[in-house]
């Protein structure tokens, strides 16, 4: 093979290589779009439907709670930790109120913190119900949403009759759960224990929940079209997920048995016996089916804890108007979603010098661009939504 | 003259029974949908809110049809026409009921029998290809693009594996004319098993598996896939030009259905009895009834699965439906050969 | 313990037929929905719907409208004279209400003032009928906070294990 025969391969390799590049688009996914939970924005290089590169942009429902807390109280602030992620809003609220009793040298009655153990549970039934729902919608099944959100209506129902609200329960205070309200004469407003009858309710939900999983388990997990669109999808290796902060369900599933309930005990989760579920595949099947089982995981700590609940005052003896002593603390629970921490400064007062909020969707969603390179626009929608994040968690 | 007003009368009724057929078509599904998802669909418009298409159809009438600034005017307005026209076309062909009798004159209940009409059938099914393409491209969009892209891929792969799951029947029944295929399975088998192809399974298979694909319809409604590329090709229409696009997608789903009925389940083909009247009347009710039948199956995988995804889509059609509809193929084209024949060996 | 895989099933798709009944099932199991306007569902006695006031109880401390998290409880009063309780004594002056107004296009349903009330003249009532076409027409006033007061319901009965001390 003469030289010029090779140059002229050569370049035409060249014509041809060039002719083939395509330019790739910029395609903005969000911040409206169906699928972004939210004003989730993506900035996505795609060649044809390939992925070449996303960046998240974050910040549309900014709402700055970490400033508002600086102008807030202790008690305003209850009200609004729980609507930093509104699906699991009690989660969110107990590591607060434990950090304002740390620094306040409060302990919370027996009582109080196994109904917050409840209510906590209850609420992580009524997230993973939310996801496990509207999963599969995002694969383009609609069906599953409608029979999972069903009877998660019986579990908001369950919270509402304990705490009056559904999504924002409001229902902690230092010292414990909420008192007696006011100080006035009337019988009306006596108290917030648990009501006749919630106990019983409680059990019959359980086993509706148990119901839905099993619903969920012929509907979704078993069919071949949502394993063929998740299995391998996604992969989130355990070394990657530790690497970019993961925690929770996602953590878990890429083979990091890691849970915060094991190891950080301001709720009486080390006397009630539960696995710590896990995964190794670490695919969007595999984030789903961890979240699944934590479900049925959940049911047994609620049906374990109603049983054990002691008697007791709900509230230790608190100051009305709170005035926490100078200091600072760090304090992280499970939330539904992963690890949720408050780190919080106290100068004294009635109002936090500084609050900061480690809000799990902000470190589950960082691995999005690292996942997503090289996956199909379809991929993008499967594994954004087995990330479970909530946009008002994300951007606080 | 007697032809031309005999062929304008049943363009009419044809016209009129599509239509309200569809709109009868999209309250079914969404009620059924609904059961399925244990909760009641659309009830307040008219009894069990039968109106409901009817009150959308109005509102959509009414509403402003946007035109965004970076269409292709002319392509933009013409592709939601394009998607009506063939997918009414095709079921000028299609048989509902047996030739009737009046006065000596034999009226058949098709508006025009073609004897090229597998072929007619197929062209008009794949002209919807255009408007989706053309509607997607003339959008200025990215997610139209997107879902244009997609359903030119999807529809024109699928379209060969339909095209192929038909020629066992084409074989079969020696005709290419609708009317001649049902016509064909108008036999029985030991003088009680209706004749229909549907003993073509193979093919009955294949044909269903693509009609989904080809009518964009759940689990491979990727061209519209709302949670990745909100609408797909219609992104970018509103008002009445996008209800032109939600009508041609029912009509097709209908056709589709009847298609289906006409060359595997034996079409108007039915236990006939009675007077005259009931004799007219009897073969359209049976193809109704297993018209819907086959609407039932779209609306129920509908109610059911998740979508595929887009590179598995394509790798179904291409290596799962095409060689298994080659394969039929030579198999039933022994079977005929046989058939017609005799063993080669006898 | 790992997510069960059966990749053996990829051709008869067991999966998809147990969906499909399971759906078919579904499509003739009657249906739970409550049709609104007609039927109502009654709220649980604790759900926070809407406040309702007592205006004699008030007594202009503006405790709630300092607490509330966004400002929405508006308050005005004046100082009444009122006559001394026995002949003789000093006259004493009393606070009268004048306006007590809920924004509730801002009001987040927190409860913080109901809980602070000290004289029990805020409740929470489960009522929820009260939409409006106008923002501007969810500022409500005394009277009609004074209306919902009836609707407030008795607390629920407690669990028998409950708080004895």
């Amino acid at each position: 093979m003469s030289d010029e025969y090779r140059a002229m391969m050569h370049r035409s390799e060249v014509a041809v290589s060039v002719e083939l590049q395509t330019q790739d688009m910029t395609l903005n996914i969000g911040p409206q779009h169906p699928s972004t939970h939210g004003v989730l924005r993506l900035v996505a290089q795609v060649d044809g439907e390939r992925i070449t590169s996303v960046e998240p942009v974050i910040g549309y429902m900014h709402r700055g709670y970490e400033k508002l807390a600086e102008v807030r109280s202790y008690a305003q602030m209850t009200a609004l930790v729980n609507r930093i992620d509104w699906v699991s809003g009690f989660a969110s609220e107990v590591p607060f109120i434990v950090a304002v009793e740390k620094l306040m040298g409060i302990e919370a009655p027996e009582r109080a913190q196994w109904i917050r153990l409840i209510l906590t549970e209850l609420f992580r039934i009524s997230s993973h119900m939310v996801f496990t729902s509207s999963y599969p919608l995002e694969l383009g099944a609609t069906t599953p949403l409608f029979h999972v959100l069903r009877e998660r209506e019986r579990v908001l129902e369950l919270i509402e009759g304990m705490t009056g609200g559904r999504f924002h329960p409001n229902f902690n205070r230092v010292g414990g759960i909420k008192p007696a309200a006011g100080g006035g004469k009337t019988q009306k407003k006596v108290s917030m224990d648990i009501p006749e009858g919630w106990l019983d309710a409680t059990r019959a939900t359980m086993e509706r929940v148990m119901l839905s999983t099993h619903q969920s388990d012929t509907l979704v997990t078993g069919n071949e079209l949502f394993k063929a669109r998740t299995v391998g999808v996604g992969v989130i290796p355990g070394d990657k997920a530790v690497e970019y902060g993961l925690s929770g369900p996602n953590l878990r599933a890429s083979g990091v048995a890691y849970d915060l309930r094991k190891h950080e005990y301001h709720l009486p989760y080390d006397q009630v016996d539960f696995d710590v579920i896990s995964a190794p595949g670490g695919d969007c099947y595999d984030r789903y089916w961890v979240r699944l089982q934590e479900i049925r995981e959940s049911v047994k700590i609620v049906l374990q804890a109603i049983d054990k609940i002691p008697d007791g005052p709900l509230r230790a003896k608190a100051p009305r108007v709170l005035k926490v002593p100078k200091g600072q603390i760090y304090v992280r629970g499970e939330n539904p979603k992963g690890e949720f921490g408050y780190y919080l400064i106290s100068e004294g007062g009635q109002k936090p010098y500084r609050l900061k909020i480690r809000s799990t969707s902000f470190s589950n969603l960082s691995i999005l661009p690292w996942v997503l390179k090289g996956a199909l626009v379809p991929d993008l929608v499967a594994v954004m939504g087995s990330l479970d994040f909530v946009l008002g968690d994300v951007d606080r | 003259m007697e032809d031309f007003i005999v062929a304008a009368v049943k363009t009419v009724i044809a016209f009129a029974l599509l239509f309200t057929v569809v709109l009868l078509l999209v309250w079914i599904e969404r009620r059924i949908v609904a059961f399925m998802q244990n909760r009641l669909g659309p009830t307040r418009a008219g009894p069990l809110g039968i109106l409901q298409t009817l009150a959308d159809g109005m509102k959509l009438l009414f509403k402003e049809s946007m035109t965004p600034d970076r269409v292709e005017v002319w392509l933009y307005l013409a592709a939601p026409i394009m998607a009506l026209v063939p997918a009414v076309l095709i079921f000028l062909v299609v048989p509902i009921g047996a030739p009737i009798t009046i006065g000596g004159t034999e009226y058949t209940l098709q508006v025009t029998d073609l004897n090229v009409g597998v072929l007619y059938v197929l062209a008009m099914s794949s002209m919807a290809v255009y408007a989706i393409a053309l509607a997607g491209w003339s959008s200025g969009s990215k997610y139209p693009l997107l879902g244009s892209v997609r359903s030119a891929a999807q529809m024109i792969s699928y379209e060969a594996a339909m095209g192929l799951a038909l020629v066992p029947v084409i074989m079969f029944n020696g005709t290419t004319s609708l009317a001649g295929i049902v016509e064909a399975q108008g036999a029985t088998y030991f003088g009680f098993l209706p004749a229909w192809n549907i003993v073509l399974l193979p093919s009955f298979v294949v044909f269903v598996i693509a009609m989904f694909a080809e009518t964009n319809r759940a689990p491979f409604d990727l061209v519209e896939a709302e949670q990745e590329i909100v609408g797909g090709f219609h992104t970018e229409y509103s008002g009445f030009r996008f209800a032109l696009f939600f009508l041609a997608e029912y009509i097709n789903l209908f056709n589709m259905s009847a298609l289906t009925v006409v060359f595997f389940l034996g079409g108007w083909q039915g236990p006939v009895f009675g007077p005259t009247v009931l004799q007219w009347i009897l073969p359209v009710i049976y193809f109704f009834a297993k018209t819907f039948a086959i609407v039932f199956l779209f609306i129920w995988v509908r109610g059911t699965l998740p979508r595929m995804r887009y590179d598995q889509l394509m790798g179904f059609g291409w290596k799962r439906l095409i060689p298994v509809s080659l394969a039929w193929i030579i198999l039933a084209m022994i079977a005929v050969g046989i058939r017609r024949f005799g063993l080669p060996w006898a | 313990m790992p997510a069960p895989l059966n990749k053996r099933s990829r051709f008869a798709f067991p999966g998809l037929w147990k969906g499909m009944w399971f759906t078919l099932k579904y499509l003739f199991t009657p249906v739970p929905t409550v049709m609104y306007p007609q039927e109502q569902e009654i709220p649980v006695p604790r759900a926070r719907g809407v406040i309702a006031l007592d205006p004699e109880a008030c007594t202009v401390c503006m405790l709630c409208a300092r607490e509330c998290p966004d400002w929405c409880i508006y308050i005005e009063g004046h100082k009444e004279p009122k006559a001394p309780s026995k002949p003789g004594g000093r006259a004493r002056t009393q606070n009268e209400l004048d306006r007590f107004e809920i924004d509730y296009s801002l009001c987040m349903y927190c409860g913080i003032c109901v809980e602070v009330c000290p004289f029990d003249a805020l409740y929470w009532s489960p009522e929820y009928e009260y939409s409006t076409y106008e923002v501007a027409d969810l500022i409500h006033g005394k009277t009609r906070l004074k209306d919902w007061l009836e609707t407030v319901p008795e607390p629920p009965a407690l669990e028998p294990q409950g708080e004895s001390s």
